[in-house]
């Protein structure tokens, strides 16, 4: 707070100049209001999903594929059950591939490469992939996979591309864990007699566990809101299909499709998609941040 | 002379059986565990004692050297730390006490860049030799740090069960029962039985600093180690803790050989047969802890123990 | 198990296999990943190649015509609209944030700090497609008539005012994108502020400063390079923003006339265009692409070497120690 003028004579040279106090206020209020602005899109946003989107969820939503139909009425285009099953799919195919491969190169940096010049490349061209915009993923799956072997969408070329997106991150994540893990650890387990391996697979991995877990699941909750990647390797499709081999639909990118839709039924049906998708993140957000909480290196 | 590989069950003080003192082994074959046979052993038969079967090694350096990089940190040293006696080492901040004792179990190299040069011989056999694995060094040479570090994760049972777990080589099934007796021997050998019996299941980090620190010692003696380097290990513990592990130095040597960094020469006076003084680098004088403390014969060391410096 | 067995300080080769198989497994593991990277980099400069042969680079990226049928391919009308929203994201954005960061930091009562941290990270879960679905049926209708009378009464101002708001615009393209780099531009700026020594603060303060004067004093210039850093972290986001941007910004090929008219981006015309895109033309989208990575990189570099050179001259570590536990997983995950 800063100093009210005092009443007593002999304090009045320590006084703060009403126009000293006037900058202050002001300084203080746009502060605030700033803050202030910055919470309205939350609020608003939050309000539209639900007001727009509750009002689609029903229990048929939920188990109705969407109809290719964009011109009938309300009860003919159907729910979002592909869509939900396949961004399931797809997200979780892409996590299995991610994750492993990126501990995996986590504990190299971590626990073999650690400063060497071979370390310091792979780390910066780790650090460049973050930089890259997600729709181009999608572009190198599609001119790798679709295009190279003249095959069609899929996917399981969805997941590829999302696995390309989560793998700097997951890198990321985990070697900052693996760095926190204080030396001491592995200096008493190795003064044991206890081979490499051991060390990192019994002592550092077991205590570096809860906060990866905690970076594995921002990543796969940031990899489920992902459009782009998905627009030209899984594409979509209208009925559940659980072969990963075939088109696939997703909830991005039916949300996505459903957008430019004159209809207002099929809007609303992107809205309740879109309510559908972000629940699903904030529920892995908070999961994150449960698990983080019981972390015993922070 | 050679020795029989001793039967599986040989856990027990009461099943123990006498073996003469084998410590001219030639260095080819198996090396059995050994009864203390001059020396009764301190605690209560009844109660398993694993290693009062057991006795120490010597350790001597030949001309050893340590570099961080290419900075020379332990410049030649020759020394020998004899079987079943506690040793210390004292000297000034920075003289390389630290760095020379984590060559013996050849812990220093674990430092990116760090190497050493010279021979470390435990009993005879050269630890820097051709061949020669790390690991089972270190199953030999067992360290406790300055600072308690039990790992944070586990139970006070399965920190001293690590040791075993960490270093099994998967050869010869390890019962429950066997795993649960060594445990338990290791944690009387320590003096820390008494206070954790009933708490076996809690988390280490949960004990107090000295308790933590005893539970370290546990945790090496398991693997039933023939010297334990001990790198200050009381630095961090108030006067009664530091008391019950000097109290448990003055025990342990009768089954292993101890080798104690410290900077406290009061500690070294209590439980060091041998102090060893170290300047720079350099070994400056080594003899009877008696010796060095009321009749050095180096001059340095003589401003040393009597506080010109430190 | 006799104990003390042991044969001479040696181990079976079988004993030391694990130790070699992960050792090499990963070294291979690394190997492979950069291989597969650097081969991603190539394989796209592959597919960028003709277009840039076309009309080379600099007439690629510099030419004021993207003519699909025409088969000319300039992409500076989609240079600029990405440049123009990011801009807008910045300008509107970082002060904004900014401010949401001094408050957690310095104004706000302790209980409530955590709950304003957990509903500005909050911004952040939402992901890119329903900030477009929201922008287009919510936000942009809703402007329009704010952005007509702006554009009414700036008249006079080239660019600004003069013309008819669409609702597919530039302003609204940017409005979404500073909504959504505010959680990291807030969070990099909590991160930096709450490195700020107390004694500073104190000193402020003990002065007789009021709040914001010590805030001006010992707090802003302190954390001006980290602040800078994380705007710029928040550039190269917007920049590389994709599908928010297509759905709110609209797809005119030329340059558009004016803020609240319709415009395009580069992000936004792969995402319109690549579905149907052949041969040249295909290949002019890869370049777009890589443009858009480039401007990234040079971005993100930049942002990279200010934060660090400014916590060098302090003698810290380059990354400022976590405002929470979560802290440098999010940055990560959102792409710090």
């Amino acid at each position: 707070m800063s100093a009210q003028a005092p009443t007593s004579p002999q304090f009045a040279r320590f006084a703060v100049s009403p126009a000293r106090r006037r900058k202050d206020r002001l300084a203080r209020g746009l502060i605030t209001a700033g803050t202030a602005i910055a919470l309205v899109p939350l609020i608003l946003v939050v309000y539209y999903l639900l007001k727009k989107g509750l009002g689609s969820w029903s229990w048929s939503f939920f188990s109705t594929d969407p109809t290719g139909n964009t011109f009938f009425k309300t009860s003919s285009i159907g729910g979002i059950k592909s869509a939900i099953l396949g961004t399931v799919e797809i997200v979780a195919l892409g996590s299995a591939i991610a994750i492993p491969i990126g501990i995996g190169v986590a504990i190299w940096l971590v626990e073999y490469g650690r400063q060497s010049w071979f370390a310091q490349l792979v780390r910066f061209f780790v650090d460049v992939l973050t930089g890259v915009p997600s729709i181009v993923f999608g572009l190198f799956i599609y001119i790798v996979l679709v295009v190279g072997t003249g095959s069609s969408y899929a996917g399981y070329k969805g997941s590829l591309a999302l696995s390309l997106l989560m793998l700097p991150v997951v890198i990321r994540s985990a070697e900052v864990i693996l760095l926190l893990i204080p030396g001491s650890l592995r200096e008493s387990a190795l003064a044991l007699g206890a081979p490499r391996w051991k060390v990192i697979f019994r002592i550092v991995l077991p205590t570096a566990l809860p906060g990866m877990v905690t970076g594995i699941l921002l990543a796969i909750a940031r990899a489920a809101g992902e459009t782009a990647p998905l627009l030209f390797t899984a594409a979509t499709t209208r009925n559940t299909d659980f072969n990963l081999g075939h088109f696939m639909n997703s909830l991005p990118v039916q949300i996505y499709n459903d957008v430019t839709s004159p209809t207002t039924s099929v809007v609303n049906r992107a809205w309740g998609a879109a309510l559908t998708l972000v629940v699903m993140i904030l529920l892995l957000n908070l999961i994150a941040r449960l698990v983080s909480r019981r972390s015993r290196l922070t | 002379m050679s020795n029989d590989a001793m039967p599986a069950q040989v856990a027990n003080v009461q099943d123990a059986i006498v073996e003469p003192d084998s410590q001219t082994d030639s260095p080819r074959e198996q090396i059995a565990p050994r009864a203390s046979a001059p020396e009764a052993p301190v605690s209560d038969p009844a109660m398993p004692t694993a290693s009062a079967a057991r006795q120490g090694l010597s350790v001597t350096l030949e001309k050893l050297r340590a570099f961080y990089g290419s900075a020379e940190q332990v410049k030649g040293i020759d020394l020998e730390f004899r079987a079943n006696e506690v040793t210390a080492i004292i000297g000034p901040s920075g003289c390389g006490k630290s760095t020379m004792v984590r060559c013996i179990n050849r812990m220093h190299e674990e430092i990116p860049g760090a190497h050493a040069e010279g021979r470390v011989l435990l009993d005879d056999d050269d630890v820097y030799g051709d061949g020669v694995d790390v690991v089972a060094v270190r199953r030999a040479i067992g360290m406790v740090f300055q600072k308690p570090n039990p790992f944070p994760t586990m139970s006070v049972f399965d920190n001293v069960a690590a040791g075993l777990r960490l270093s099994a080589s998967g050869r010869g099934g390890r019962g429950k029962a066997d795993l649960h007796a060594k445990v338990e021997a290791a944690l009387r050998d320590a003096g820390l039985w008494d206070e954790v019996a009933d708490r076996l299941a809690e988390p280490g980090a949960g004990l107090s600093g000295g308790q933590q620190q005893r539970l370290c010692i546990a945790r090496s003696l398991a693997v039933e180690p023939e010297v334990i380097l001990m790198d200050e290990p009381c630095s961090a513990l108030d006067p009664i803790a530091t008391l019950k592990i000097e109290e448990l130095i003055a025990e342990l040597k009768q089954r292993v050989t101890i080798v104690i960094v410290t900077h406290n020469m009061q500690q070294a006076a209590r439980v060091a047969d041998r102090t060893a003084f170290m300047l720079s680098g350099e070994l400056v004088e080594v003899g009877p802890t008696q010796d060095i403390f009321t009749n050095p014969h180096d001059p340095r060391t003589e401003e040393y123990v009597t506080g010109k410096f430190g | 198990m006799p104990s003390g067995e042991r044969s001479t300080l040696e181990r079976s080769p079988l004993a030391r296999l694990p130790d070699r198989t992960l050792k090499y497994g990963l070294t291979l593991l690394a190997g492979l990943i950069l291989a597969l990277i650097v081969y991603f980099f190539i394989r796209l400069v592959d597919e960028a190649r003709p277009a840039f042969a076309h009309a080379g680079v600099f007439g690629f990226t510099f030419n004021n015509d993207w003519n699909v049928s025409g088969n000319k391919f300039g992409a500076l009308p989609l240079v600029l609209g990405t440049l123009i929203t990011a801009a807008l994201a910045l300008l509107i954005g970082v002060p904004v944030a900014v401010a949401t960061a001094l408050y957690a930091n310095e104004l706000c009562p302790l209980r409530l700090r955590g709950l304003l941290t957990v509903l500005v990270e909050l911004l952040a879960a939402v992901p890119s497609v329903v900030y477009g679905l929201w922008g287009i049926f919510f936000l942009a209708p809703k402007l329009q008539g704010a952005e007509q009378w702006v554009a009414d009464r700036l008249s006079f101002i080239p660019f600004i005012g003069g013309g008819t708001v669409t609702i597919p615009n530039y302003f609204v393209a940017g409005l979404i994108l500073a909504i959504m780099i505010l959680p990291i531009v807030s969070a990099i700026a909590r991160e930096v502020m709450a490195t700020v020594p107390a004694d500073h603060k104190e000193a402020a303060l003990g002065l007789g400063a009021t709040r914001w004067e010590m805030i001006r004093t010992a707090v802003l210039p302190y954390c001006r390079a980290g602040i800078v850093g994380g705007a710029m972290l928040g550039l190269g986001r917007a920049i590389g923003e994709t599908i928010a941007v297509t759905i709110v910004i609209g797809d005119a090929p030329q340059l558009g006339k004016h803020l609240f008219g319709q415009g395009y981006s580069l992000a936004a015309v792969i995402a319109n265009e690549f579905g149907e895109a052949t041969g040249l033309h295909r290949s002019a989208l890869f370049a777009a692409g890589l443009v858009l990575f480039v401007l990234t990189l040079l971005v993100n570099g930049l942002a990279r070497v200010l934060v660090s050179r400014a916590s060098r001259t302090r003698g810290t570590s380059a990354r400022p120690r976590a405002a929470s536990e979560t802290q440098p997983i999010a940055e990560a995950v959102v792409g710090a």
